[in-house]
């Protein structure tokens, strides 16, 4: 009976997740949320089956019944942000909070599986970081000067790694965090989101030449901060947010060339260096012989993970705790190990899902600043999941960033859920600028019917550069449409 | 007019994408790669892996499920895991020291097929009914069992044939390439391997006793490799070896190095087939000077020496080397398999099985099948080509120069049997300081018209082959042929 509980909640959760994750790139396929509406209700459902598989294997391997009174609490928790999303803000996108309640559900039980008291630790942590990210989205819209606070940004960033440049202290040999009153900062977390808001102010307005050296070299400053912190990862993170969302604002495919030719000669210039990013690159090219080393963790990521095959040897039925560090650098072998590869890489799916959605809003913004922060958020989010996961697998060598949403950590999360947060209060400012559109094709029938005929062209045709600008009132085409429809009726 | 209107038209056409498709495209280009290289390594590399020492995980499978057993080719058990009294696991080999190489340990560190097979000894796949019965009473989860192609009474011949000699003894099926049997002594029995550890590691270099000699015991092959000679010169000299004459005094003198035949016994005048029969060094010396060095060195490779083995336990690399500097003093040490020259015993069989087989070498396997406790299948080995490493003609050839060799030969022991056998002894000086002592070898096969069993034996500081080695192989072939 046990054994038989054990499968069912084994197989029975992976493919929930693999249908979860389908589910999320077929959103991807509708325009509006109100056609998307099916699919958030049902991967609700999904994710409360998820859950429940999730602490049914705790409690049937352990015995212990107080896993149930968890999975109510967080079912509660998880169930009053998406409804409270959804009342206070009818306007955002919800295929984002339902994935971060995904992930965030996920961490918990992997946490809770993996050190009760960090578990405790992180959910207050959580808890406290939604709540606080509810209030965000009003707040972005309300200050409609941010795209003007350029110069703000910039010394806003620099002042808190400086000074964990200067007093940082040290932890695995990068000076990455400081300490107030006993809670650990790790502020190139919070520094992230601050740098996009920088590059987003600083591209967005001019177009010139010159606009562009200003940036660059701000933004070389806080890749230098970093890396002389010995913050290699967040340095890599800092640099490809800054190129991306260059490429982004110019269009020019030129930078991106231009870019990843200059950020391999600094990885190459990297390597040569510093000591420890040789260990990493001699650890992800051959872990077996640096097992005793630099190697081990990855050795030992790889063990989990390919012991656990397709689904897993549920949790508790592992040994992810062999990996040093597993609930923040490698909390997706941890994952593949217990929940098996169907789960795991099926959470990575419903990652790049979130990403993707992210730049699709991006690219149906019409003013550019906004546009611009959320296509860098959603670079950051992206890269930093490539960053995490293909170092724990050996797909690249390990850079030690956390995985968003999942990985053991306050600031990380935190600062993830800020950003989407942020990210909501865009889509705000998205539907206020859909309202505008649809009132001006309503008074103005002549343009409506402009607009159609190049709206029904671009189906056939695909779109360029200029007709993304022009989303917005594609979509407000679309919204004015169904009125005309439902009147008719 | 129409034309400019045009142009703008197609510039759009082919414009690249939007960045922000083009760097969603990068991302998803990235997470799929990744993926698919993620299950592509767990799941290739999960065996060697799984048998790493740094890999803690075994203890999760060996705390769920019994070790799996080990049969033979018949089904006989040659490994079993048993519980005992205080529920400790014990593993037990019930023909003690017969198998002791080939099946190896599992403890201090594993070898032999427990540790080929480990993999799946650990495991279970017994269907999940099976395991909830097993649940409900308590009990571990029985491993997966695993069928090796060794024959318990050949084995048992070779033991016995090898007594108390230091040697090697391996029997293969010359149509699939399987062991049938594989005996390296000294030998001791895995029963007591926690016990007598210490004293094996302390003798240390002495006797070697827990190296496989068959695959990783490596030897001056001596005259069996006139075998490898005589094909280099048929190939050389593809319608005129037959002419070839030599008088031997015993001795063969060139460019300052002289080669003694065995004993030095003067065979007189002789032909390409007589030089092989009565295993002239003299003679073969003589041809090895007149090879061509980049052909030989070809011939080599292709037959594998300093090259990776198709094999699955662990092995050692074969030498024969010869490049077009090599001094011909040492061209004619090679050409009677002296000098630095040294094969393993596998390997010897495997190129004779390969004679046998029409020139088509198999990969020599051990493990027949894989299977759950409950009998599903799990795992099915074939047979499995290597290549062909000579022409049919070339094997034809040869078998009939090994026939010669147990008609009157050097192998005259084999001779006026109930089978035709064919092979070649060997009788290899391992000291050049003391001359006379020599590992006796014999490889072969037989039926010599219809090959069905190579076997190749090795017996250490005997004396000559003839003497020693070919009585051992009469034991085995009578065995397999039920005589």
């Amino acid at each position: 009976m046990k054994l038989y509980l054990m499968e069912i909640a084994r197989i029975g959760g992976a493919l929930l997740m693999a249908l979860y994750a389908i589910l999320s790139f077929v959103t991807l396929c509708y325009r509006t949320e109100k056609k998307r509406m099916w699919i958030y209700v049902t991967q609700a459902i999904l994710m409360a089956f998820i859950q429940f598989a999730l602490f049914l294997q705790m409690i049937v391997k352990t015995g212990d019944m107080t896993y149930l009174f968890f999975f109510a609490f967080q079912a509660i928790i998880i169930l009053a942000t998406i409804v409270m999303h959804r009342l206070i803000y009818p306007d955002g996108n919800l295929l984002i909070v339902n994935n971060m309640c995904l992930l965030l559900m996920i961490s918990m039980a992997v946490l809770t599986r993996l050190s009760g008291n960090q578990a405790i630790r992180q959910f207050i942590i959580v808890v406290a970081s939604i709540i606080v990210a509810l209030c965000v989205p009003a707040l972005i819209h309300h200050f409609r000067k941010l795209p003007d606070l350029q110069w703000v940004y910039a010394i806003a960033g620099l002042i808190p790694l400086l000074v964990v440049l200067i007093l940082g202290s040290a932890i695995n040999g990068s000076n990455i965090n400081y300490s107030i009153g006993g809670l650990t900062f790790q502020p190139s977390e919070f520094v992230k989101i601050i740098f996009v808001f920088y590059v987003a102010a600083a591209l967005a307005r001019t177009d010139d030449f010159l606009s562009i050296v200003a940036p660059s070299l701000i933004a070389a400053l806080y890749v230098a901060i970093l890396v002389l912190s010995r913050d290699l990862g967040a340095g890599l993170i800092f640099y490809v947010a800054f190129l991306l969302m260059l490429y982004i604002a110019r269009d020019r495919i030129i930078w991106l060339f231009l870019g990843t030719g200059m950020g391999a000669a600094a990885c190459v210039a990297a390597y040569r260096m510093f000591p420890h990013v040789r260990n990493r690159v001699a650890a992800f090219l051959d872990p077996w012989s640096a097992i005793e080393g630099a190697g081990y963790q990855v050795a030992q990521s790889l063990f989990g993970i390919s012991l656990g095959g397709p689904f897993g040897l549920g949790l508790y039925g592992g040994k992810p705790e062999a990996i040093p560090f597993v609930g923040k650098d490698f909390i997706f072998s941890a994952i593949s190990e217990e929940l098996g590869m169907v789960f795991s890489i099926s959470l990575l799916a419903v990652c790049l899902s979130t990403g993707l959605m992210i730049l699709t809003i991006s690219g149906r913004i019409r003013d550019p600043f906004y546009r611009l922060l959320t296509a860098g958020f959603g670079v950051i989010y992206l890269f930093q999941v490539f960053l995490t996961v293909g170092g724990g697998t050996k797909f690249i060598p390990l850079t030690g960033v956390t995985l968003p949403l999942v990985s053991y950590g306050g600031s990380s999360v935190l600062s993830t859920i800020l950003m989407f947060g942020i990210l909501q209060g865009v889509m705000l400012i998205r539907a206020d600028e859909h309202r505008d559109a649809v009132e001006r094709l309503m008074n103005d029938r002549e343009a409506y019917e402009r607009v159609r005929r190049e709206r029904q062209k671009r189906q056939t045709e695909r779109s360029a550069r200029e007709e993304v600008l022009r989303e917005v009132v594609m979509d407000a085409a679309d919204t004015v449409k169904d009125m005309i429809h439902e009147k008719e009726e | 007019m129409k034309k400019r209107s045009r142009e703008p038209d197609n510039r759009r056409r082919i414009r690249f994408p939007n960045p922000i498709q083009v760097i969603g495209g990068i991302f998803a280009a990235l997470f799929l790669s990744m993926s698919v290289y993620l299950c592509h390594y767990a799941y290739t590399n999960r065996q060697v892996m799984m048998s790493n020492s740094y890999n803690t995980r075994q203890k999760i499978l060996v705390e769920q499920n019994v070790r799996g057993d080990i049969l033979s080719r018949d089904g006989t058990i040659l490994a079993h895991s048993a519980t005992g009294a205080d529920g400790k696991e014990i593993r037990e080999y019930p023909f003690a020291n017969l198998f002791s190489h080939v099946i190896g340990f599992a403890t201090k560190g594993k070898s032999g097929v427990e540790a080929l097979e480990n993999y799946y000894l650990l495991r279970s796949d017994i269907s999940l009914s099976e395991k909830a019965r097993y649940t409900d009473e308590e009990q571990k989860y029985p491993g997966d069992v695993v069928t090796t192609s060794l024959d318990i009474g050949l084995q048992q011949t070779a033991y016995k044939a090898l007594a108390a000699y230091r040697g090697a003894i391996v029997a293969t099926d010359v149509r699939t390439g399987e062991i049938l049997a594989m005996v390296s002594k000294p030998d001791f029995d895995p029963n007591e391997i926690d016990q007598i550890w210490g004293d094996l590691v302390a003798a240390g270099e002495g006797d070697s006793r827990l190296v496989n000699r068959v695959t990783q015991g490596i030897y001056p092959p001596g005259s069996t490799f006139k075998i490898i000679t005589a094909l280099e010169y048929i190939r050389e000299n593809p319608t005129t070896y037959r002419n070839f004459r030599f008088r031997c005094g015993g001795h063969f003198t060139h460019d300052g190095e002289t080669i003694h035949c065995f004993h030095g016994e003067s065979h007189g005048d002789v032909d390409f087939y007589k030089a092989f029969q009565k295993s002239c060094n003299s003679s073969f010396a003589n041809i090895g000077v007149s090879l061509d060095h980049a052909a030989f060195a070809a011939t080599l490779k292709e037959l594998r020496f300093g090259e990776e083995m198709p094999l699955e336990l662990p092995y050692t690399k074969s030498r024969a080397a010869i490049d077009v500097n090599t001094a011909d003093g040492d061209v004619m040490q090679l050409s009677i398999g002296q000098g630095t020259t040294a094969m393993t015993p596998m390997h010897l069989n495997m190129i004779t099985q390969a004679i046998a087989n029409g020139g088509v070498m198999l990969a020599p396997r051990i493990i027949l099948s894989v299977d759950s406790a409950d009998g599903k299948n799990i795992r099915q080995s074939d047979v499995q080509e290597i290549g062909r490493v000579m022409s049919g003609e070339e094997a034809q050839i040869l078998t009939e120069m090994m026939t010669l060799v147990v008609n009157g030969g050097t192998g005259k022991r084999l001779e006026g049997l109930a089978y035709q056998a064919a092979g070649k002894t060997g009788s290899a000086e391992f000291n050049s300081q003391q001359k006379t002592e020599s590992h006796a070898w014999f490889t072969g096969f037989a039926p010599a018209e219809d090959p069905r069993i190579a076997v190749t034996v090795i017996v250490e500081e005997a004396g000559g082959g003839g003497e020693y080695a070919v009585p051992m192989a009469k034991r085995m072939f009578d065995a397999f042929f039920g005589l």
